[in-house]
């Protein structure tokens, strides 16, 4: 499988949620920005300004164009607001996590590997 | 008869028989073994524990955001203000980083992340130097902490999704075989041995015309020497050989000058 191969340089968390999850997230220092020439930051920061085709936008570039990232973490209600992406993502490498925010409690009916786990069970 | 069914476009020869045949054994022992492997892989110690565990660990993950959405609250308060965008803006290289490993479950590889700290980089060693420097420092342990759990966690989720695909893979490969393969060579088997069938009927058929001609043959051959017999004995020449005059067979070793042959 290709998959398998090539998660040997990956190895940064990639983060897409509102403010204080991305300032907590930062602070335990998983923020990382590529030298000079393209300043690629490994995170975004969703507002209610924020409109759906930038987190698409940059969900796209850490799950597809950047092959340094291992994991993406994203805020369970940014994932809802580009649910289709996120159920219709199913490659292994980069994983995407949904995290729950702080106005956000934490709903794992809408977590997509959750569903899929129910799936695989016929339930 | 010949045509039922799906069947490989072979030539009905033995040699393609013992050839199916092959292929049959083959496909039947590889679907045994398929059907071994996807029963070991759905079994009660592989997959329902890695969904059982990440059930847990997103529990887990919860509670753990929430306390360290909590600290990051008490941070805010205590520097008195927003540093969102100040850390923002000094994050540079990543302290926190992922290394990943393999783990092999039953003959499926799945990596395992797993968290590490690169030592002597910070990036936030002027964030709550004012005030707050406590707050923050707990709160960077805190959300440390979480990061952790989230890896953990990200690398069951990774486990699983590879497992599962792993396992729709072989499920469809057993079903392939099951299904199209097995049956498409039983039919080609079936094809074959009907042909080969024909061909020693029409084979013996055949024999047996020839067989039928040659008595016709013989049966004519010998009414026409009766006949022949009849004619004589009433032509009254009693008892005289029938032109054969008696003396030796001529002696083939001499020779009485052949014809030439000439073509």
């Amino acid at each position: 499988m290709s998959a398998q191969t090539d998660f040997r340089d990956r190895q940064f968390l990639a983060v897409i949620g509102d403010e204080d999850s991305v300032t907590g997230l930062l602070l335990a220092g998983i923020g990382h920005v590529t030298p000079p020439p393209d300043n690629q930051k490994n995170f975004l920061v969703v507002d209610n300004k924020t409109d759906n085709a930038a987190i698409e936008a940059a969900f796209d570039k850490f799950s597809t164009e950047r092959k340094d990232i291992a994991i993406i973490l994203i805020n369970q209600h940014v994932a809802d607001r580009i649910r289709h992406r996120i159920d219709t993502y199913t490659a292994a490498f980069p994983t995407v996590l949904e995290i729950p925010s702080k106005d956000h409690p934490y709903d794992p009916e809408k977590d997509s590997v959750l569903r899929r786990i129910r799936r695989l069970f016929g339930e | 008869m010949s045509g039922a069914g799906d069947r490989e476009p072979v030539f009905p020869t033995r040699q393609s028989l013992g050839l199916m045949k092959a292929k049959l054994k083959g496909a039947e022992t590889g679907h045994n073994l398929l059907k071994r492997k996807s029963e070991a892989l759905t079994n009660p110690n592989t997959v329902p524990e890695i969904t059982r565990r990440i059930d847990e660990a997103k529990r887990k993950m919860g509670r753990v955001m929430q306390i360290a959405s909590l600290s990051l609250a008490e941070v805010t308060y205590a520097v008195g203000g927003n540093i969102g965008y100040q850390i923002q803006e000094s994050a540079k290289s990543a302290r926190f980083r992922v290394r990943a490993k393999q783990e092999n479950v039953s003959g499926v590889l799945l990596p395992a992340f797993e968290a590490y700290q690169t030592e002597g980089n910070n990036d936030f060693a002027m964030t709550g130097l004012g005030k707050g420097g406590q707050q923050v420092q707990r709160c960077r342990e805190t959300y440390a902490r979480a990061v952790e759990a989230l890896v953990e966690l990200a690398s069951l989720q990774t486990a699983f999704v590879i497992l599962d695909e792993v396992i729709k893979v072989v499920n469809r490969r057993v079903n392939a075989i099951e299904h199209v393969i097995i049956p498409r060579t039983e039919n080609t088997i079936k094809y074959i041995n009907s042909e080969l069938d024909e061909l020693d009927r029409e084979e013996f058929y055949r024999l047996k015309k020839v067989a039928n001609k040659k008595q016709r043959d013989t049966a004519a051959a010998d009414a026409e020497m009766k006949k022949k017999n009849a004619e004589r004995e009433a032509n009254g020449e009693k008892h005289k050989a029938p032109e054969v005059d008696d003396s030796t067979p001529a002696d083939i070793l001499q020779a009485e000058g052949d014809e030439d042959i000439i073509f």
